[in-house]
């Protein structure tokens, strides 16, 4: 198991290498750099004063060097104007929009986008379980109707409008502060039990915005998994045992429907921050989506090939994580190497 | 005393299309210790009739009428009415499983296979007799011992995916038994696996049965099972009880029309030459205008059609499991030389994982050859076929055809029979649109179907009725040879007769060459002309089919033989002198037949035409003394 997981974390290098590469050419596709884009715009004003700064910045930031150069610089595997300093040195970039380091732009928000993802992905299992068992046990009862039918009008709503509902209805009934993820009066301050209690209370609206329409999928999924299993034969022998129904469901046919949800985990992850940046946007929700967004239309390179590069980490670890857990779970895979069946 | 009684059973289900009566008004009884066989086809009721005992019925289905009554011997007082109890509640909850248990047919799907056999054997003790976890485990290595488990203390806590066909079933037995019920239904627990294993397995029913004094109710369509397993008999048809009585009454003498019928649907060993199965329905093959084309086609060329000579073919697993990285070589065929005569069929016998299907797909060129080479002789002299270019290739595809085992999955069921029919017709580039239509539609005739079925999809035929269709498909391009692999294992044995005699009149007619690949020694005993016996990718004996199976030299071939069940009390299994493990492992062999690995599974001529695979002799006299202890 232990060489099996080394196996897998040395895997992960290539990889990684291969999307930041993938990552860096599609940041690069259109024309010029955020530097280049300025000294246009300074050459259109007729202002040629500060064209020499930029110069020098551009330099500095080895922005005339290749393609190639300018990647490998970029990642650390070659030396730049300031010898080895990339991100495998620690260096995340410079953010030219925000002239700060990447770090301090989207350090404050990283934890807080796993903390939503990591709530969503909660949600998401916690709600649509119960409801996919319940469906799958009771096929076409009024019940599994009435949750079908939600379950579409789920998936159907924009999450952006839902987002907005919620707003109003949270303010207006439970007089629970809107927008953002904490009360504005603990934003830069110190981590406290009071602050994190502000984050929870604020994590409700956004968690479900996010969540509904996975959460709607799931269920169906579930559902339709486990109407599979209930018809196996393996089930009709624990019964012929004598088993409770109940008891009976959790051992066998919902074992066997879960891995599917296992092997998703690391999927979730990406579509759930790329599906969140509106819901952000509408929420005013400090997280990297709508950072994201912004350093994309402004041609703000490093920040935006940082944060793809980000959310490709947490990707394959969720991939690893899930790997890990089927082989936990599922003894074909541990031991079997594919050819049970 | 009778254990159980079915009183005037009637069983509806519920469908779209109305109520359909699956049982209808069945009665009889199960003495206790004895063996009761529910013998029937496919469709007849017997499973539903099983799981009405068990109140494990579908919820589509109910109970109309009549009585189930159990008299459990530790509670000789009650007759309780299993008909009336509910089959969710605790009291059914409480007999089920621990009074009356059952085996089912599949042991591959039957067991979880995310949980340790040890594990789901326990559960039913831990369940009813309230026992710790430790105490069940401790039983449960008891009941493991008494199915035989080669290593009770390993398979206890291993996984289904783990064991073999045979070693599941026995872990379905441990599972069914560990409370020691009273009753255990056992529905068709042998259909699945080899004959040796088969025998094998029938044998330790039998035995835990008089060891563990229950009852057992036997649920199966070879009346083989049935002669050797069952004091009484009933004959289910259409959910009707048709006769029932003592198994001595019912294969001496049988009465129903229905019983007779099915009695001589099935092949036995020493069948007349040129007898025939007489099939419950029975089809008529047109050959009509069929046979006009064919004249051409088929000369009058003699000698091999297709030899195999030293053939090898390794299959290396992919990869091991996360722990084991090297990958496992898996010979299935070592060294085969076998050669097949135009105009005959040559039967190949084996237990699963044998190689026969393998050696079958080889000749197909499926996938290369390691080692030998396969000729093909169309009567131009044999050629290589690993040699054939494209169009080669496309022209040996006509005149070899595949028939399929499972004539479910070898069918599109999103195309008609139509264009299943015309397919190889379009891929070869065969005639016009109107001739291809015309050549269906012989083809349907061909096989007995009629030809305005031919816009129907395969869903709505029955099991035999497909498998015709994929015969038909393997006759449109006109083959010289067919291969079957195993056409009729999947069918009831009435539908096998009706089959077995289509390929027969086929062959006669037409001048096609078999080659039928099979685990039923009394199947391919029925329509071989010679038989090869493959163990472990080893052929181990070919022969005229007469000499195969009245005079076997081979030990794994005399194992096979016997365990064959036949439909009569006059040659009961021995169950005595069953010894399938020995039987199938080559290196176990008694000498001159051991074969070590790494040994080159030699040929000796033990008679004209008649070869044994015996790598210790050498000699002219061994030979001559081998065969006379033989004879």
């Amino acid at each position: 198991m232990l060489y099996y997981i080394l196996r897998r974390l040395l895997t992960m290098i290539p990889t990684l290498l291969v999307i930041s590469l993938l990552t860096f050419f599609i940041i690069e596709l259109p024309e010029g750099d955020y530097i280049s884009n300025q000294i246009a715009v300074l050459k259109a004003s007729g202002e040629s004063a500060s064209i020499a700064k930029l110069e020098f910045l551009r330099q500095e930031f080895a922005l005339d060097r290749s393609f190639f150069e300018r990647f490998a610089i970029w990642v650390g595997l070659w030396p730049g104007p300031h010898g080895f300093d990339g991100l495998i040195q620690g260096n995340w970039g410079w953010s030219f929009e925000y002239d700060k380091p990447v770090y301090e732009v989207v350090g404050p928000t990283l934890p807080l986008t796993i903390v939503l993802n990591a709530a969503t992905i909660l949600f998401v299992y916690l709600v649509s379980f119960p409801i996919g068992i319940y469906s799958a046990t009771r096929q076409y009862s009024w019940g599994d109707y009435g949750f079908t039918f939600l379950g579409y009008i789920g998936l159907a709503t924009p999450n952006f409008l839902l987002g907005l509902v919620l707003m109003y209805l949270a303010n207006a009934w439970f007089d629970l502060a809107i927008g953002g993820l904490m009360d504005p009066k603990y934003i830069g301050e110190p981590w406290s039990v009071d602050k994190a209690l502000s984050v929870l209370s604020h994590l409700i609206v956004p968690t479900i915005v996010i969540g509904t329409s996975g959460t709607a999928a799931m269920i169906r999924r579930l559902r339709a998994n486990l109407l599979d299993e209930l018809h196996k034969q393996y089930v009709t022998t624990a019964r012929a045992k004598g088993m409770k129904e109940g008891a009976l469901l959790v051992k066998y046919p919902l074992r066997m429907a879960l891995n599917p949800f296992i092997a998703d985990i690391g999927n979730l992850i990406p579509s759930l921050v790329s599906g969140s940046v509106i819901v952000s946007v509408v929420l005013n929700l400090p997280t990297v989506g709508p950072v994201l967004l912004n350093a994309l239309q402004s041609q703000d390179q490093f920040l935006a090939a940082f944060i793809l590069l980000f959310v490709s980490v947490l990707t394959l670890v969720g991939m690893l994580v899930s790997d890990l857990l089927l082989a936990v779970l599922d003894p074909r895979i541990r031991l079997g190497g594919g050819s049970g069946s | 005393m009778n254990l159980l009684s079915l009183e005037r059973l009637t069983v509806d289900f519920n469908t779209a299309e109305g109520r359909i009566r699956a049982v209808d008004d069945v009665s009889f009884r199960i003495p206790m210790n004895r063996s009761v066989a529910l013998v029937g086809e496919s469709g007849s009721g017997k499973t539903v009739i099983s799981q009405a005992i068990m109140g494990l019925l579908p919820s589509r289905a109910s109970i109309s009428s009549g009585q189930i009554l159990l008299h459990d011997p530790l509670n000789p007082d009650v007759d309780l009415d299993i008909a009336k109890l509910a089959p969710d509640g605790p009291q059914m909850r409480a007999i089920r499983g621990n009074r009356i248990a059952m085996i089912f047919q599949e042991p591959m799907t039957s067991l979880s296979p995310l949980h340790t056999i040890g594990d789901q054997i326990g559960e039913a003790a831990q369940l009813h007799q309230g026992v710790s976890a430790p105490e069940a485990r401790e039983l449960t290595r008891t009941m493991l011992s008494l199915v035989q488990f080669p290593d009770p203390n390993r398979g206890i806590d291993a996984y289904p995916f783990e064991l073999s066909g045979g070693l599941r079933q026995r872990a379905m037995i441990a599972m069914a038994l560990i409370c020691k019920p009273a009753l255990l239904v056992a529905d068709e627990p042998t259909t699945a696996l080899d004959v040796t294993i088969q025998a094998e397995t029938l044998k330790l029913i039998r035995e835990i049965q008089h060891e563990l004094n229950m009852s057992l109710l036997m649920i199966t369509h070879d009346f083989g099972v049935v002669a050797n397993m069952a004091d009484d008999v009933v004959v289910i048809y259409h959910g009707k009880v048709m006769e029932k009585g003592s198994a001595e009454d019912l294969f001496r003498e049988p009465k129903h029309d229905y019983l007779k019928a099915l009695l001589n649907a099935v092949p036995s060993f020493g069948m007349k030459e040129g007898q025939r199965l007489v099939p419950i329905r029975s089809i008529k093959a047109n050959l009509g205008s069929f046979l006009k084309n064919r004249a051409e086609a088929c000369g009058s060329k003699t000698g091999n059609i297709l030899q195999m000579s030293g053939v090898t073919k390794q299959f290396t697993s992919r990869k091991g499991g996360l722990l084991r990285a090297s990958p496992r070589v898996f010979t299935a065929l070592d060294q085969v030389s076998l050669s097949v005569k135009r105009g005959e069929c040559l039967g190949v016998v084996g237990e699963s994982g044998s190689g026969k299907t393998t050696a079958a797909l080889a000749m197909l060129r499926s996938f290369p050859v390691e080692q030998g080479t396969i000729t093909f002789d169309k009567g131009t002299g044999p050629v290589d076929i690993s040699t054939f270019n494209r169009a080669q290739m496309l022209d040996y595809r006509r005149r070899v055809q595949l028939i399929f085992q499972d004539p479910f999955s070898s069918l599109n069921p999103r195309m008609t029979v139509n264009d299943i029919l015309m397919e190889p017709l379009i891929i070869h580039g065969i005639g016009t649109h109107q001739e291809r239509q015309q050549r269906a539609r012989e083809l349907m005739d061909l096989v007995g179907l009629n030809a305005k079925y031919l816009r129907r999809y395969p869903h709505s035929f029955s099991g035999g009725q497909r498998q015709r269709i994929g015969i038909a498909r393997a006759l449109a391009l006109n083959p010289e040879m067919i291969l079957c692999d195993e056409p009729t294992s999947a069918l009831d044995v009435s539908v096998q007769a009706q089959i077995l005699n289509l390929l027969q009149d086929l062959k006669k007619e037409l001048g096609l060459t078999y080659l039928f690949v099979s685990h039923n020694l009394a199947v391919v005993d029925y329509i071989a002309d010679r038989i090869a016996v493959m163990c472990r990718g080893r052929l181990v004996e070919i022969g005229p089919t007469q000499s195969i199976v009245e005079a076997p030299i081979h030990p794994y071939t005399k194992a096979l033989l016997s365990a064959v069940p036949e439909p009569s009390l006059d040659a009961l299994l021995d169950f005595e002198h069953l010894d399938a493990m020995r039987a199938s492992e080559p290196e176990l062999w008694p000498e001159p037949f051991r074969l070590e690995q790494g040994v080159a599974p030699e040929l000796v001529e033990v008679a004209p035409d008649h070869m044994v695979c015996a790598p210790g002799m050498k000699t002219r006299e061994t030979i001559e003394m081998l065969v006379e202890r033989v004879s």
